[in-house]
């Protein structure tokens, strides 16, 4: 994680503040917590088939469309119909025009056969998503049990916010693990009941403000957390209303919030600052990531609702254009429907046509 | 900032060189415009139906014999979108059944029970009497929201404590109706994947039972190229009567909509525009087809202006410019001011300028940032008198100011210059803001374009005349002028606080 901050292209400036000398130098320690349930001493591997297996639908589609075309096990290059099948299908998945262009020209450049297609897209996909060149830690959400841990969520209205912390703290909470949930959205009707409900499920506690100071709740919670001491492994989760990037004052009053954090939080702590995108989302994402990143220094992205028809392509395209790692994955409304995001088993279940 | 179609055009077919729309570059200019529909969230296969119709009607002999045909091309563009978003267009039906029954479905998070509550609040308006039913027993909290809208508009909801069967919800609350003379029901559904047969059954059966008159399927203007496939099932399993495009008060190009109105031919029948009760309006396919091809966006502007912008500031320098009294001071508040609003290249690319190329506008947004800080110099430089009145400047002056903040007496005078046609054009801006006040839209748009078009003149004339050299020193002189004199103008525009209203996009 702290490897994000020294990044040349970290975003946002106000990343200098959290990042004390003390901490860009030191690494938590930290233990794998993922999904509990998933029943896997590693837990990786169980959130593997998780994923594969939420991504049935999402599979159905990219390689499958390209089946017939590329069918053929002889070694000649892909024609001129192939390569444009190949190039709609990255389209049709929300990768965008360029990232989908770019790629079938590689492809053409290569004289690929159909053959190496399958290989050549994993290659540059992993590449994509910095699972390559970046620490294996890359994609994994940080988490240090020696210091506190706070993870802000925002993102765009109806994304899934407030779900995910639901499914967030139930999987701190499985872990033994002190999880404080501020109740940041004092805007949307029943925005309060709605994480009430999710925390008393996850059995985390909540902190709410009687104003509509969305700021004092992050003030207030991260007190809260401090007040008895000892925060080692404790986890604050603060949830937002969900703005649209071109709101000034919306996104200005994230900042404030922001800067509440860096004030409030203990000098060592893990800071996660989390880009809620509904799978389905279009291009329009790209300008979410770039907004929300300036305003909060975003340091991951959660795609929800990948158990629907979308195959999410456009996380590809935030990656590349935004160095965000993609960390965690919703798949169902249900507390337990949250996945590691896992470069590998993702594309493998973009590309894997007949692995089910 | 995404590029627009027109500067795609105006790459391929480099118009104003004299080189023509021929039936050999047709394939070129047709792949911008497949681009830039993509690039706007159209579904790959509507981009591909789409383009052939505008391959035939831009075959005929009107766009290749035009000797502007990268503009023609684009008007052919825009006009099959307004023809293909209009053609099914349907108002709400509110006249059928007793009560009027109107069910509200779509994906998780679209926005559903907020619509809801809108709609609510316009049939009220309107003098009838809605109902609302919450029949989102899923999420959390989800018939809290319902009741909350309720009470904020004061409008009665349904609702039974702790149940999770839909069907009776609606039934009693449909019964509860009848009893009481309710004109209009509204039932909110819980979100659901397309794909989840269990849930599309739930809702089918309640389609069944109650034969609602308008079943409104929400779509979020964010959806990418899955709105498709979203629009096609809703529509297949139940038949949708019209749908309502929501967050269209974002940035998103909301090319969904062209996807789903085609793949369903039904109309889009009334757009999202805030996240409060006031934000639903009936929907215009010119001003959507204006957005998908980014030919800029006016509306955005002004409510970014709006969130932006110091209410009580801008109404005080406003006020300056109606009496002509806008001073140098103002000038320096305003930049402040618009600061927040984005980078200038983001501005500009917002405004719908004719001819305004990319190029042209990073060029200008370049120099700006940096000129912006060379006039801030000079305007250090100068007395408080000077400032109020910048006409007292005249040559010993401006040698004067220019020593100050380290440039030249001509970059003083030539700064000196902009402001003036600044001035000039915020009277321009500030009548069409008047205008618009008192619904004179058709004026208000007038002024505007008027407006728009002298300023883009002077420039090119400037240019023009003064030679290649001068032209690159003519566009830093900017900063202060696209769009930032209007913007004190803008947040007393009607409507724009529900992010409508305002004719031009
Ligand atoms: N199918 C599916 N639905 C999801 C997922 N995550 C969230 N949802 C649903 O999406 C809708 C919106 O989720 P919320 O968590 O309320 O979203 P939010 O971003 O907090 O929304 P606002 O606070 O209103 O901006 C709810 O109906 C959730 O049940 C997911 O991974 N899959
Ligand atoms: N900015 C904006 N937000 C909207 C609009 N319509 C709904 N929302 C927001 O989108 C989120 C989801 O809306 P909701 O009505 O709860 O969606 P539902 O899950 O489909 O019922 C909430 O945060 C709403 O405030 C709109 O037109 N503009
Ligand atoms: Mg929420
Ligand atoms: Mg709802």
């Amino acid at each position: 994680m702290f490897k994000l901050f020294n990044r040349s292209d970290s975003p946002s400036p106000s990343s200098a503040p959290s990042a004390t000398p003390a901490q860009a130098c030191e690494k938590p320690n930290s233990e794998t917590l993922a999904d509990p349930s998933a029943g896997d001493s590693s837990g990786v591997k169980g959130a593997f088939s998780g994923l594969r297996a939420a991504l049935r639908q999402t599979r159905n589609g990219l390689l499958g469309q390209l089946k017939t075309l590329t069918a053929d096990a002889s070694d000649k290059p892909l024609d001129a119909e192939a390569l444009e099948a190949f190039e709609e299908a990255l389209i049709r998945a929300d990768f965008g025009v360029d990232l989908a262009v770019a790629l079938a020209e590689q492809a053409r450049q290569k004289g690929l056969s159909a053959r190496q297609l399958k290989p050549f897209l994993r290659e540059e996909l992993m590449r994509v998503l910095g699972a390559v060149s970046q620490s294996s830690r890359f994609n994994e959400l940080s988490y240090g049990d020696d210091r506190l841990n706070i993870y802000f969520v925002v993102g765009v209205n109806g994304a899934g916010k407030t779900t995910l912390i639901g499914k967030l703290a139930h999987r701190f909470v499985g872990h033994g693990k002190r999880v404080i949930i501020a109740a940041g959205d004092t805007f949307r009707a029943a925005a309060e009941e709605q994480l009430g409900v999710w925390a008393q499920r996850a059995g985390a506690e909540l902190v709410q403000t009687q104003t509509n100071d969305a700021a004092a709740v992050v003030y207030d919670a991260l007190r809260l957390a401090q007040d008895g001491g000892d925060v080692a492994g404790s986890v604050v989760i603060i949830d937002t209303a969900g703005r649209l990037q071109n709101k000034f004052n919306l996104m200005e009053e994230l900042g404030k919030m922001k800067r509440i954090i860096d004030k409030e939080a203990p000098a060592r702590h893990v800071y996660e600052a989390l880009l809620v995108v509904d799978a389905t989302t279009g291009q329009n994402a790209l300008s979410q990531a770039k907004v929300f990143a300036q305003a909060v220094n975003l340091t991951g992205v959660a795609l929800t609702k990948l158990d629907g028809s979308a195959k999410g392509g456009i996380a590809f395209h935030i990656a590349k254009a935004h160095q965000l790692p993609v960390k965690l994955v919703g798949v169902g409304e249900q507390i337990d429907d949250l996945k590691d995001f896992d470069a590998v088993a993702f594309i493998d279940g973009l590309l894997d046509e007949e692995a089910l | 900032m995404l590029e627009t179609l027109s500067d795609r055009l105006q790459q391929t077919l480099r118009f104003g060189t004299g080189k023509t729309l021929t039936l050999e570059n047709m394939d070129d200019a047709l792949k911008d415009v497949r681009r830039a529909l993509l690039e706007a969230d159209v579904s790959l296969r509507v981009v591909k139906e789409f383009i052939g119709r505008v391959r035939e009607k831009a075959e005929g002999e009107a766009v290749l014999k035009s000797v502007n045909p990268g503009q023609q091309l684009v008007k052919v563009v825009h006009d099959e979108l307004v023809h293909l978003l209009g053609e099914t267009y349907a108002p709400l039906n509110l006249d059928e059944g007793s009560p009027n029954i109107i069910m509200m479905f779509g994906l998780q998070g679209s926005g559903k029970t907020t619509t809801s509550g809108k709609l609510a609040r316009r049939l009220r308006k309107a003098g009838h009497n809605p109902l609302m039913i919450a029949a989102d027993v899923y999420r959390p909290a989800a018939v809290d929201q319902l009741v909350a809208l309720g009470k904020q508009l004061g409008i009665d909801t349904f609702s039974i404590a702790g149940s999770t069967d839909v069907q009776q919800i609606a039934r009693q609350g449909l019964d509860k109706a009848k009893a009481e003379g309710f004109s209009h029901v509204i039932i909110d559904t819980a979100g659901r994947l397309q794909v989840d047969t269990d849930m599309m059954a739930e809702l089918l059966l309640l389609e069944r039972s109650f034969k609602p008159h308008e079943k409104l399927l929400v779509i979020d203007a964010m959806t990418g190229q899955e709105a498709i496939h979203v629009a096609e099932a809703f529509n297949t399993q139940l038949s949708v009567t019209g749908m309502v495009l929501t967050k269209l008060d974002g940035d998103a190009r909301g090319g969904a909509a062209l996807s789903v109105v085609s793949v369903t031919g039904k109309p889009i029948k009334l757009v999202g525009l805030s996240e409060k009760m006031d934000g639903l309006q009936d929907f215009h396919p010119d001003r959507l087809a204006g957005r998908i091809l980014g030919m800029g966006d006016v509306v955005s502007l002004v409510e970014k202006a709006q969130s932006a912008i110091d209410e009580d500031e801008a109404k005080a320098i406003e006020a300056k410019m109606r009496k002509n009294e806008f001073s140098l001071e103002d000038f320096m508040k305003m930049q402040r001011m618009l600061k927040k609003l984005g980078s200038l290249d983001q501005i500009l690319g917002m405004l719908p300028i004719p001819g305004l190329t990319k190029e042209m506008r990073e060029m200008v947004a370049h120099g700006g940032e940096g000129q912006l800080k060379r006039i801030e110099a000079m305007i250090n430089s100068m007395t408080p008198e000077e400032r109020r009145q910048p006409d007292l400047i005249k040559k010993s002056r401006a040698q004067r100011i220019a020593r100050g903040s380290g440039t030249k007496p001509e970059d003083v005078t030539q700064f000196l210059q902009m402001f003036e046609m600044m001035r000039a054009m915020m009277g321009g801006l500030t009548r069409a803001s008047d205008q618009a006040k008192s619904g004179d839209q058709a004026g208000a748009e007038a002024s505007m374009n008027k407006t728009m078009h002298s300023a883009m003149g002077q420039l090119m004339g400037k240019k023009g005349k003064k030679g290649k050299k001068n032209k690159m020193k003519g566009f830093p002189g900017m900063p202060g002028m696209p769009g930032m004199p209007g913007m004190p103008g803008f947040p007393s525009l009607p409507g724009g606080g529900k992010g409508g209203g305002f004719p031009f996009k």
